[in-house]
């Protein structure tokens, strides 16, 4: 039966298999003088032992199936705008990123109205810019237009 | 003893300088509202709000985010009894008495209990903490690395331990923070590994990042699809003082939690979670009306919270003496404190005692400030609970960017954030805790250099881990632990961290 460990276990197996073969390009040294892959492949071996426990041992664990997954239209929704923000934030700038960030989320996923939606947007963002970079200097992205 | 009395003088003359003041009643504000919004805990919330102390010398900056650290602490409660949702992980219990007493009217004086032993806690822990950390750090002067190397791997194995479920999904997800921790230059011969020509990947992968990550970003795509909330008990300021015999239940389970939450709070591991479950159990075991427990016993909010808010005080003991941190939230205060450039371990004490004896007097002050504030101030902060989580939760998201931005005003932090977002939902979904990472990323080029000097040292032999007493104790307590922990894979039983684990299960479905 497919569960919750033994998907677990067998994605860790295969993140050690994938550190071991990335590991091949770097000095491993030996046990007494380690190299610079000396302690990630020792790590990625455990790792690999852990892994394949857990898929062995996994047969009390809760199915697959069981995990609701109810909530994944706005998981998927958050992390693209996340995604959004990481490629724009220096491009357009703090205030625009976060601006149209937040309209996305407000307007587009919790159907907030259009009013509510552009005033909280524009005055979060402005308001955010104003209290760290102004007042606390700590330095945010402006964009091309120095917004 | 006169010497520390004349430290502690030195210590206050820091701590109630006007500014100093400032900066811990700011922290504690902030804190309080981080640890009422559901979501934001205090590891997302000092990290969070890390860049903030950008501009601050580093007493001033580590007194505000020990502010945070205790106000999320505080606050956490307030959600707990009020809407049966922990505001952060160590709230847990309170959620189980304090709600029922909510619903019994009881809403005030459950909060009162809460602040009143959350206040009793912290002060006699921090008296514990000043009297344990100088002789724990003189004591550490004489490590090496082999003993830093059998301390840190043991602090691993006691985390794993003392972890809610499964040992072996704990050791597993140590590992994967310790393989984490790999990436980036090879402290030893200048080698860049796992990079891939991002530069920015040359100092490793932030602890900033990663925290708010696997705790803040994780809980809002785990949370932000669900239901809208339960309706918020407000409570009037009158309703606040306990009855008589609301003190004396809870007079005793203050002062067991106080001293409980400070012992486990040294040990490494999630402290102040776990002591909250302990001091309940014990609590629920001693007390003469037991079938009260979950119905609404004064003693099963005064307990857990006094235990929680003392474990603060206890993590910091290994974190000020030695340098190592006993969880993820000290591991963020000790990244905190090396960005301002102190270096916590044996030394701080000697080179640094104003820093030190500052940070000790303002956890007073700073204990004082918080009774104050959250007693009168609740209506104010419970207020923010009225806000749609719908409309909440955007801004927090929007806070996530900002704040792992301007640690280094890098994108690929907000990139690394969203990765370990996604891992720590994945994690959450499939059961397993994801506080292991966070110590593991902090801890790994520790361990690794204290591993390769320790080999350099003894020319290659490992038996130098056996020959030194401080580490073959160390490594022996270590071996104890995992014989332990993984007794139940052998016996097929519950042992008490699969017991946590339900418990805190059943909670995350009410």
């Amino acid at each position: 039966m497919l569960t919750t460990d033994r998907v677990a276990g067998a994605a860790l197996v295969l993140l050690s298999l994938v550190v071991l073969w990335e590991s091949r390009r770097l000095p491993l040294g030996s046990l007494r003088n380690p190299g610079p892959a000396f302690m990630p492949v020792a790590l990625a071996v455990v790792l690999l032992g852990f892994g394949a426990l857990l898929a062995v041992l996994a047969g009390k664990a809760p199915a697959l199936s069981s995990v609701g997954w109810t909530e994944w239209r706005h998981a998927v929704a958050i992390f693209v705008v996340c995604a959004f923000a990481a490629l724009a934030l220096e491009r357009l700038g703090f205030r625009v990123t976060i601006a149209l960030s937040l309209a996305f989320l407000l307007g587009v996923v919790e159907r907030k109205g259009s009013i509510l939606t552009a005033v909280l947007s524009i005055a979060f963002a402005v308001g955010a810019f104003l209290l760290f970079d102004t007042f606390l200097r700590v330095p945010l992205p402006r964009g091309p237009l120095g917004l | 003893m006169a010497e520390t009395l004349q430290n502690l003088v030195l210590g206050f003359s820091i701590a109630l300088s006007p500014p100093i003041l400032l900066y811990a009643f700011v922290g504690c504000v902030v804190g309080t509202l981080v640890g009422v919004l559901p979501g934001v805990g205090p590891l997302a919330g000092i990290s969070l709000l890390l860049p903030a102390t950008f501009g601050l010398d580093a007493t001033r900056a580590i007194v505000m985010l020990a502010g945070i650290y205790y106000g999320a602490m505080y606050g956490g409660s307030t959600t707990s009894i009020l809407m049966r949702i922990p505001g952060e992980a160590a709230s847990v219990m309170t959620c189980i008495d304090g709600y029922a007493m909510a619903r019994k009217g009881r809403a005030g004086a459950a909060l009162a209990i809460a602040a009143v032993g959350s206040y009793v806690a912290g002060t006699v822990s921090v008296v514990a903490l000043m009297l344990l950390a100088p002789p724990l750090a003189s004591f550490a002067l004489r490590f090496g690395p082999p003993e830093y190397f059998a301390l840190l791997v043991l602090g691993l194995l006691v985390l794993a331990y003392m972890s809610s479920g499964s040992m072996l999904k704990a050791l597993a997800m140590a590992a994967l923070g310790l393989l984490l921790g790999m990436i980036g230059i090879d402290q030893m011969t200048g080698y860049f590994r796992y990079s891939y020509g991002v530069v920015e990947l040359g100092d490793g992968i932030g602890v900033v990042p990663v925290a708010v990550g696997l705790f803040g970003l994780a809980e809002i795509l785990a949370t932000a699809g669900l239901p809208a909330p339960p309706q918020v008990v407000k409570p009037r300021l009158r309703e606040l003082l306990p009855t008589r015999r609301e003190w004396r239940d809870s007079a005793w389970p203050i002062g067991r939690g106080t001293v409980l939450g400070f012992l486990i709070g040294i040990v490494p591991g999630s402290a102040h979670i776990i002591s909250s479950f302990v001091s309940y159990a014990v609590e629920r075991k001693l007390s003469k009306r037991p079938e009260e427990f979950g119905q609404g016993a004064v003693a099963g909010v005064a307990g857990p919270e006094s235990a929680n808010n003392s474990a603060t005080s206890g993590a910091f003991v290994p974190m000020l003496a030695l340098g190592v941190p006993s969880g993820p939230i000290p591991a963020v205060m000790l990244a905190a404190m090396m960005v301002h450039g102190v270096s916590p371990g044996p030394l701080l004490i000697k080179q640094q005692p104003e820093l030190f004896w500052g940070f000790i007097a303002s956890m007073y002050v700073g204990n004082v400030v918080l009774l104050i504030l959250n007693l009168p101030l609740v209506g104010v902060f419970v207020n923010i609970l009225r806000v749609p989580y719908p409309i909440l939760y955007p801004m927090i998201l929007a806070f996530c960017i900002l704040g792992v931005y301007a640690v280094n005003g890098s994108v690929v932090d907000v990139w690394i954030m969203l990765m370990m977002g996604a891992l720590g939902y994945l994690l959450r979904k499939l059961g397993f805790e994801t506080a292991p990472i966070v110590l593991g990323v902090v801890l790994a080029p520790m361990i690794e250099m204290a591993l390769r000097q320790s080999l350099a040292m003894s020319d290659g032999r490992y038996s130098i881990f056996l020959l030194r007493p401080i580490s073959a104790t160390l490594l022996g307590v270590g071996l104890i632990l995992i014989t332990l922990g993984l007794k139940p894979l052998v016996t097929r039983g519950l042992d008490w961290r699969a017991r946590l684990a339900l418990v805190e299960k059943g909670e995350e479905r009410s």
